[in-house]
C-alpha cells in the first residue's frame, strides 16, 4: 500500500524529469499541503469530498506558483538552478505549514470506520483499495493523454527539445503549466490517500515519502512513468521485506543502499527512457 | 564577549568551512548533496579520535577531515560515474545512507546521540574558518583553480586541452568532503553533543544554497553567502520559522534575478579595477555564462 503513494509520488516526480529535466524537490511539499489541506478543511467541518477537492486545488494551486519562480525564470540557467529553487520552495511550504497549523502530529477521524472487506480471512481496508484503484485510473489515464492528445504530442516535443518545440510552434509557456498542474494534482492526491489512510499529518510529512518517492522514480527509471510505479512497489517491498527480515533500523540503509546500487549499475533505472526515449 | 554573540560567531565560522566543502565541487560543476553525510563522518570520526583516544581537538579535527576525505575519495570512483542529475540524487542517496548507518552505530550511541568531552571554544573556531578559506583561495590561484573552472565551464573542451577532468573532479569532490568534515569536527566539539538526525538532507541543501548565492565563480563568494545567511535571520531575531520561510523566499528570489548568485567574476574585476573592466565596459564578454 505504501508502495502505492510512493508511486503516485514518483509519478509526480518523473513527469517533471521525464518532459522539463527538473528534478522538482517541490513534490514533498505538495504532497504534505496536500495532506495538512484535507486534514484543515475535515476539522473545519467540510463534508469529505469537499474537503478532498479543497487539498487537491490546494496543491495544483501550489504547484502553478512553483512553476512561475522555477522554471519559467531559469529554463537557461545552470541544470541544478530550478532544482535549488524548487529544494527552497520545499522548506518555504513546510515552515509556513508550521507557522500556520503548528508542528504537532495531527490526527484525521476515521472517514470510513465499518468500511473493511473480510474475505477468507483477509482484511482489506476500503480507503486503501480506493486509493489503489485511483491511483493506478489516474496514471493509466495520463498515459493515454500523453500518447494520444494534442496536448501529450506537445509534451512529448518538448522532451525531445524544448528549442526544436518551440521552433514548431509550440507555446511552451502554455503547456509546461499542465505539467506542472498534472503533477501537484497527483502529489496532492498521494498526500490526501496519505493522509485518510494513515490518518496522521504533520508539516513535515512530505520528506520521508518524497525521499522514497524520488528513490522509487530512479529505480524506475527517470522519465518512464510505467517504471515509477513498478519502482515505487519495489521500494514499497524492500521496505516491508527489510522490517521483517533485518529489523526496522535497517530500512533506510537497505532501500538507498538499493537506490545506490542502481544508479551504480544501471544509472538510467532498470526501466529506462520510454516516456521521451531522450538521454539524461 | 556575550554567550549569544560567541554562539552566533561560531555558527558563522562553522557554516563558512561547511560552505567552502560545497563550493569545491560545485565549483567543477558537481552538485553534492551528500555533504551532511561528510559532515556527520567528520563530526563522529572527531568526537571518537578525542573521546576514546584522548586525542587533543586541534589533532582530532584535521584528522577526521582525512577521514571524510579518504571515505569520498573512496566512493568518488563510483559516484562520479554518474553525472548531472543522476550525481546528484547518488550523492543524495549518499548522504542518507551515511546517516542511517550511524544511526545504527552503537559505538557512537546510535540514535540517542554521542556527547563530545572535550570543548574548543570560538578563537579556535574562527582561526580554523580562516585558515580554510585562506586555503581555497590559495588552491584557486593555482594551475587546481583554472583547471577546475575549465571543467566547470566546459568538461569537453578541458578535456581537449589535456586537462585530467575526473581526477579533478575526484579531487574536488574528496576536498569538499575533508572541508566539510573539518567543519563538522568543529561542530561536534563545540555543541558537545552530536546526534546524526541534525546531519540531515536539510543541512545538505542548506549548504549547497549558501554556496550558490554567494556565487560559484568566486572564491569569496560561499564566504559572503555562508556570512549574509547566517547574521541576516540573527539580526531580524525572527522566529525559526519564520527565519526559514524568509531564508527560501530569498533564494527563490535571488535564484530568478541572479542564477549566477550574488557574487559574479566579472563584477568583481570590474569592482578591483582590473583590466577586464575595460572589456566588460566595452561590451565584450568577460563574463562567464556557466
Amino acid at each position: 500500500m505504501l508502495g502505492s503513494i510512493y508511486a503516485m509520488v514518483a509519478v509526480a516526480l518523473t513527469l517533471s524529469i521525464g518532459v522539463l529535466r527538473f528534478l522538482n524537490f517541490s513534490i514533498p511539499g505538495l504532497f504534505m499541503i496536500g495532506g495538512m489541506t484535507a486534514w484543515a478543511s475535515l476539522r473545519s467541518g467540510m463534508a469529505w469530498p469537499l474537503a478532498i477537492g479543497v487539498a487537491l486545488v490546494a496543491g495544483a494551486f501550489a504547484s502553478l506558483v512553483v512553476e512561475r519562480f522555477t522554471w519559467r525564470w531559469m529554463r537557461s540557467a545552470q541544470h541544478f538552478v530550478p532544482l535549488v529553487s524548487s529544494m527552497a520552495f520545499l522548506l518555504l511550504f513546510e515552515h509556513l505549514a508550521v507557522i500556520y497549523w503548528g508542528s504537532e502530529l495531527r490526527t484525521l477521524p476515521a472517514l470510513f470506520a465499518s468500511a473493511d472487506w473480510r474475505i477468507a480471512g483477509l482484511v482489506i481496508s476500503l480507503p486503501q483499495l480506493a486509493g489503489l484503484v485511483c491511483s493506478i485510473a489516474l496514471i493509466w489515464v495520463l498515459t493515454l493523454v500523453l500518447a494520444r492528445t494534442r496536448l501529450g504530442r506537445g509534451l512529448r516535443t518538448i522532451a525531445e527539445d524544448s528549442d526544436t518545440a518551440l521552433l514548431l510552434g509550440i507555446d511552451i509557456n502554455r503547456i509546461v503549466p499542465v505539467v506542472f498542474l498534472i503533477s501537484g494534482l497527483f502529489a496532492a492526491l498521494s498526500g490526501v490517500i496519505f493522509a485518510l489512510n494513515y490518518r496522521q499529518v504533520h508539516p513535515f510529512m512530505g520528506e520521508v515519502v518524497g525521499l522514497k518517492g524520488i528513490s522509487a522514480m530512479i529505480v524506475g527509471g527517470l522519465g518512464n512513468i510505467w517504471g515509477s510505479i513498478a519502482g515505487g512497489l519495489i521500494i514499497g517491498l524492500v521496505e516491508v521485506m527489510s522490517i521483517g527480515y533485518l529489523g526496522a533500523d535497517f530500512v533506510d540503509i537497505a532501500v538507498y543502499g538499493l537506490l545506490l546500487l542502481i544508479l551504480f549499475v544501471r544509472p538510467t533505472g532498470l526501466f529506462a527512457g520510454a516516456l521521451a526515449g531522450q538521454r539524461a | 564577549m556575550s554567550g549569544y554573540l560567541e554562539g552566533v560567531l561560531v555558527l558563522l565560522a562553522v557554516n563558512v568551512v561547511f560552505a567552502y566543502g560545497g563550493f569545491l565541487p560545485l565549483a567543477a560543476g558537481q552538485l553534492n548533496l551528500g555533504l551532511a553525510g561528510f559532515a556527520a563522518i567528520g563530526a563522529y570520526a572527531s568526537a571518537y579520535l578525542s573521546n576514546v583516544f584522548k586525542l587533543a581537538p586541534l589533532l582530532a579535527i584535521p584528522l577526521a577531515g582525512i577521514v571524510a576525505g579518504a571515505v569520498a575519495l573512496v566512493v568518488a570512483v563510483p559516484v562520479l560515474r554518474t553525472r548531472g542529475i543522476y550525481l546528484a540524487l547518488a550523492t543524495f542517496a549518499l548522504g542518507q545512507i551515511v546517516q542511517a548507518i550511524i544511526l545504527n552505530l552503537e559505538v557512537v550511541g546510535g540514535a540517542a546521540g554521542y556527547p563530545v568531552a572535550a570543548f574548543i571554544r570560538l578563537p579556535t573556531i574562527a582561526a580554523t574558518a580562516a585558515i580554510v578559506v585562506v586555503l581555497v583561495w590559495l588552491l584557486f590561484a593555482t594551475r587546481f583553480g583554472i583547471a577546475v573552472t575549465a571543467v566547470h565551464d566546459d568538461e569537453g573542451a578541458a578535456d581537449l586541452m589535456g586537462i585530467d577532468v575526473r581526477g579533478f573532479q575526484i579531487a574536488a569532490f574528496a576536498l569538499g568532503s575533508a572541508i566539510a568534515g573539518v567543519g563538522g569536527g568543529l561542530y561536534a566539539h563545540h555543541f558537545s553533543f552530536i546526534e546524526a538526525q541534525y546531519f540531515n538532507i536539510s543541512l545538505s541543501i542548506t549548504i549547497v544554497l549558501y554556496v550558490l548565492l554567494g556565487g560559484t565563480q568566486t572564491v569569496i563568494g560561499p564566504l559572503l553567502g555562508a556570512a549574509v545567511f547566517t547574521l541576516l535571520p540573527e539580526l531580524l531575531r525572527a522566529s525559526a520559522n519564520l527565519r526559514y520561510v524568509a531564508f527560501a523566499a530569498a533564494v527563490i528570489v535571488i535564484m530568478a534575478l541572479r542564477p549566477e548568485g550574488l557574487v559574479t567574476a566579472g563584477q568583481l574585476r570590474r569592482l578591483l579595477g582590473f583590466t577586464r573592466a575595460e572589456h566588460a565596459a566595452a561590451g565584450l564578454p568577460t563574463e562567464r555564462t556557466g
